[in-house]
């Protein structure tokens, strides 16, 4: 099973990857075609990842990077996970064709366009103030602390990210993950306006200097101030700061709240007092999950709450169903659907229906406006809700 | 006596535009308390007809030539410039519409004298104006007062009622001359029409916009029927798109168009995030939906929570009274 | 073809706006500029007509707060020389900085003449006076607004598309030199990954020429604030036929029945 790991070359670009031993290790494929065969969008791509190989290796490399098929993976780490090489396709080579893509495309989609240049001029992909980013605070309920106005180091500094401090339903989760902390009585404080995007999906998507640009800000604003760790509510900028940050010298432990939560259910279980009364299926993310393993934390949690029952759905843990959302797929619904391909997120709201649950528990903020949006499509919205697995904690927290 | 104010009517494919009316019933009221004249200033062809339906203006000058049977900004500009120098209006009016937009910033330009734009209201005050103006989107509204006159005023529609503009009154008529040059570099070849099934909805001043509430496409025609009263168009959320009600032309919203129109009516819309990012510009927002506490509210200036299959009708019935 | 953009910065509305503590003019603690949007789509026209004709595009805009960002990102996307006019004040209105820039357009060394200028046509803070119009009757060439499709035929022609209500286009025809105000480009704006910005950051230069403000304006804002909005909506309660009676008056009273 190959292990997420932190990536050894910071500074990778598609001449420098394809010039080292290291890189061009990437392309020692056996060409099996296991990528292209798991890739929720093979089917729709001229080149899979397998075809992009050979051409690769055979100096097809113009024709490779005039294509917009790139733009149709999701990041899911299917194709990564299945490799029987382990080559790491979906967070180094993709990646670094993608970037080269990006360049060349004669129109980048619209949707897209504004979530980059949005990340870029405001530091979040929705376009929303950063005088705003902390808006959410007044409405937690306990205190959150912002880093600068506390004046001293914490225990815990949480990245609250994009979709958790902005979107509504996303900052659900913000106030759920707040009471948690607190009842844990963990040592915390946010960054408040400080904060920017983490950038991993730019970086998914190709968005190389983008994400360069963001990281340089970050780690300037996080080498202001002393804390123990990191957390983050956001897989994806799990991911960043736990394999790509490192290489730029961050080198603080990190962690996702999930598991956060689950080393800490000993102290926790205590004050779960709430009867929820809940038939539960568990989405595991492909970031969270498939990438980083991380499928019984979730459970474990899930099963300590009060009156819960879980059911698993027929694709699950490292077999899980991408939602569509990650490497720009969140900013690219509109260019996949006028090319007319499904949406991964019906697929996986299908199957979560046929469980027979009443709630879709997922563990990462771009799934909860990805799901309830296909089972409004879908008609199950009467039959199903999606909650973040903070948010059922907190609501079976003792009031 | 003060020199007289002057209105721009908007004179567009033969007939007069609302606007003028709006913009005569603002003039009338600042020539009045000025004790100035108020004269309506109209380029057109064939149009005598129009000028006496001007009847709130003391006198209608207007310019009859085929060289103007075209609003073009251009050819326009010059002949009221020329027009103005002659006659010495202290006050002029232009609509803020597509059809004179360009008129309000090359005629001050031409004159050498100030523009005041995106005015709400003008008023008379001591020997001078002030006006109240829109900027920064409608983020923002400042007072502004001219340093000297005459000076060129950009009115946005709604200023005034156009039916405080009318008048059965039969304006003094008096045929002018105004130079129509020759060449002026703009030429306009013609028109091109909307193409039927094609319609822009980031263009649309109104749009009747339907979410799931509206419960089938069988119901659309609801919709499209208010749309049509209100001289707009039907766009929709992105479930009602994702469910074919609409093609995708249609969507307002993160996945689709961002709309800024001067009425945006939600239908059964309950006002997910990604809806609202699209639509919360526009200058003004009702709502309709059966839960009281659908998040379309927080952001719409009215709200009704009826259900829309019943109550459309009954709106329609009441645009349609208004109208007649 | 040597093509012209006017750019300007415009205070951005995503940052909210507060009042300066003198009540007429926005308060500079937040602010936060940005590049006039139909002015981008101005930009991204003269790019589409440069790759169909060839020739060289030159952006010149007044010097304001991150202008020099916008500036590269042009350079980035395929401007061939930018530059800035220095020397003005920032404040509410397009006339006095528009006056200067078309005076100081002629110490651009090689700019003039130009067979075409491209700007927006409008701008959030055009209080006072448009850029296009008032440069075209400085420079005395003629002018288009609320164009959407722009080309240029051989024989120094150029065919537009002006918008008119309901979707009706007018299809015109200008002798060029021209100037156009640019309501939207033919495609939007195209993305330039930040690694070109960068780029261009590292290795493109910004010119810059001093302007001389004209001096008084015309237009003396008194007071600024903020337009009353109502937080939730007005909710209309009663029988049907009541609530529909008074939609139809809020939308007569807004002009629009």
């Amino acid at each position: 099973m190959a292990q997420a790991s932190v990536l050894e070359i910071p500074d990778l670009t598609l001449d420098g990857l394809l010039a080292t031993p290291a890189g061009r290790e990437l392309l020692s494929c056996i060409q099996c075609g296991t990528c292209a065969g798991t890739c929720p969008y093979g089917d729709f791509m001229r080149y899979t990842p397998r075809r992009l190989i050979g051409m690769l290796r055979e100096g097809f490399i113009e024709e490779v990077l005039s294509t917009d098929d790139l733009l149709t993976c999701v990041t899911c780490y299917d194709c990564w996970a299945k490799c029987p090489r382990g080559l790491r396709l979906t967070d180094v080579l993709l990646p670094a064709v993608k970037e080269q893509v990006l360049l060349r495309l004669p129109e980048v989609p619209a949707e897209l366009q504004s979530a980059l240049a949005n990340t870029m001029r405001y530091g979040n992909p929705m376009g929303e103030s950063p005088r705003k980013r902390a808006a959410w605070v007044e409405s937690a309920g306990v205190p959150v602390p912002i880093l600068r106005d506390l004046g001293r180091p914490v225990d815990v500094l949480w990245i609250v990210e994009c979709y958790t401090a902005y979107y509504p339903r996303g900052q659900d989760n913000a106030r759920a993950t707040a009471r948690i902390l607190h009842a844990l009585g963990v040592d915390f404080a946010i960054l408040g306006n400080e904060e920017k995007c983490v950038g991993e999906c730019a970086r998914l998507v190709g968005e190389k200097g983008l994400f360069d640009t963001l990281r340089e800000q970050n780690a300037a604003t996080y080498a202001k101030y002393e804390f123990g760790s990191l957390l983050t509510c956001d897989p994806h900028a799990f991911d960043a700061l736990a394999y790509v940050y490192p290489a730029l010298g961050l080198s603080r432990p990190v962690d996702h709240t999930t598991p956060f939560v689950a080393a800490r259910l000993d102290a926790l279980r205590p004050l779960l007092t709430k009867d929820l009364g809940y038939k539960i299926t568990y989405h595991d993310s492909c970031v969270l999950g498939r990438h980083n393993h991380m499928h019984d934390e979730p459970r474990r949690i899930l099963d300590a709450l009060p009156g819960v029952s879980l059911v698993e759905m027929t694709h699950n843990r490292d077999n899980t169903i991408c939602c569509g959302g990650g490497g720009g797929g969140m900013w690219l619904d509109t260019f996949y659907k006028a090319k007319g391909y499904p949406r991964l997120s019906d697929r996986r709201v299908e199957e979560a229906l046929a469980t027979g649950a009443d709630v879709l528990a997922v563990s990462c903020p771009y799934e909860v406006p990805r799901f309830e949006d296909s089972l409004k499509v879908l008609g199950g919205d009467d039959r199903m809700v999606v909650r973040d697995v903070m948010e059922l904690v907190a609501e079976a927290l003792a009031d | 006596m003060p020199g007289a104010v002057w209105v721009i009517a908007e004179q567009w494919r033969g007939g007069l535009s609302e606007v003028t009316y709006e913009l005569l019933a603002l003039g009338r009221q600042i020539a009045d308390d000025r004790g100035a004249a108020l004269e309506a200033v109209l380029l057109g062809s064939g149009v005598v007809g129009l000028a006496e339906s001007l009847g709130l203006a003391d006198r209608v000058l207007y310019a009859d030539s085929p060289a103007f049977a075209e609003p073009v900004g251009e050819v326009g500009s010059r002949a009221l410039a020329a027009l103005a120098t002659e006659r010495k209006p202290t006050v002029v009016l232009v609509p803020i519409t597509n059809v004179s937009w360009d008129l309000v910033g090359l005629l001050p330009a031409r004159l050498g004298v100030p523009l005041v734009n995106f005015c709400m209201d003008v008023a008379a005050v001591g020997d001078g104006l002030e006006a109240r103006c829109l900027v920064f989107g409608g983020k923002m509204e400042v007072r502004a007062v001219p340093e000297s006159e005459p000076v060129v005023i950009g009115v946005l529609p709604g200023a005034r009622r156009a039916d405080a503009g009318r008048s059965t009154k039969r304006p003094e008529v008096e045929p002018v001359a105004a130079p129509a040059p020759e060449t002026c570099g703009v030429r306009l070849l013609g028109y091109e029409e909307p193409e039927a099934g094609d319609i822009d909805i980031t263009q649309q001043e109104v749009l009747v916009s339907v979410g799931r509430g509206l419960q089938g496409q069988a119901n659309l025609d609801l919709a499209e029927e208010l749309a049509e009263l209100l001289g707009g168009a039907v766009s929709a959320s992105r479930p009602a798109v994702d469910m074919g009600w609409l093609p995708m032309t249609r969507q307002v919203g993160k996945s689709g168009m961002l709309v800024k129109p001067k009425l945006y009516i939600a239908l059964g819309i309950s006002g997910a995030p990604e809806h609202v990012e699209g639509m919360k510009d526009a200058a003004l927002i009702v709502a309709v939906n059966t839960d009281p506490g659908a998040p379309i509210f927080n952001v719409a200036h009215y709200g009704v929570a009826e259900d829309l299959l019943e109550f459309v009708p009954v709106l329609i019935d009441k645009v349609k009274e208004h109208k007649s | 073809m040597k093509t012209l953009v006017l750019l300007k910065m415009v205070p951005d509305v995503v940052e909210e706006l507060e009042v300066a503590g003198d009540g007429a003019s926005l308060s500079r603690d937040f602010l936060r500029l940005i590049i006039n949007e139909r002015d981008e789509n101005a930009l991204e026209q003269a790019l589409i007509l440069k790759e169909r004709h060839q020739g060289t595009v030159t952006v010149v805009a007044p010097d304001a707060p991150e202008v020099d960002d916008v500036l590269y990102t042009a350079l980035a996307r395929g401007a061939d020389r930018v530059v800035k006019v220095t020397g003005l004040e920032e404040g509410v209105g397009s006339a006095e900085a528009t006056v200067t820039v078309a005076a100081a357009l002629s110490s651009v060394a090689g700019l003039l003449p130009v067979d075409l200028i491209l700007t927006g046509c409008q701008a959030i803070d055009d209080l006072d006076g448009l850029v296009g119009p008032l440069v075209a009757h400085q420079l005395g060439l003629p002018y288009v607004g609320i164009v959407t499709g722009l080309d240029v035929h051989p024989g120094g022609m150029g065919r537009c598309l002006r918008e008119y209500p309901g979707g009706v286009r007018g299809s015109f025809e200008l002798d060029l030199p021209a100037v156009v105000g640019i309501q939207g480009a033919e495609k939007p704006p195209r993305y330039v990954p930040i690694a070109k910005v960068r780029a261009a950051m590292t290795s493109g230069t910004i010119e810059t020429v001093a302007g001389s403000p004209p001096g008084a304006l015309p237009l003396r804002v008194v007071e600024m604030k903020k337009p009353e909005v109502a937080e939730r909506a007005e909710m209309i309660a009663g029988g049907l036929d009541d609530i529909a009676s008074r939609v139809c008056e809020i939308l007569a009273g807004r002009g629009l029945l």
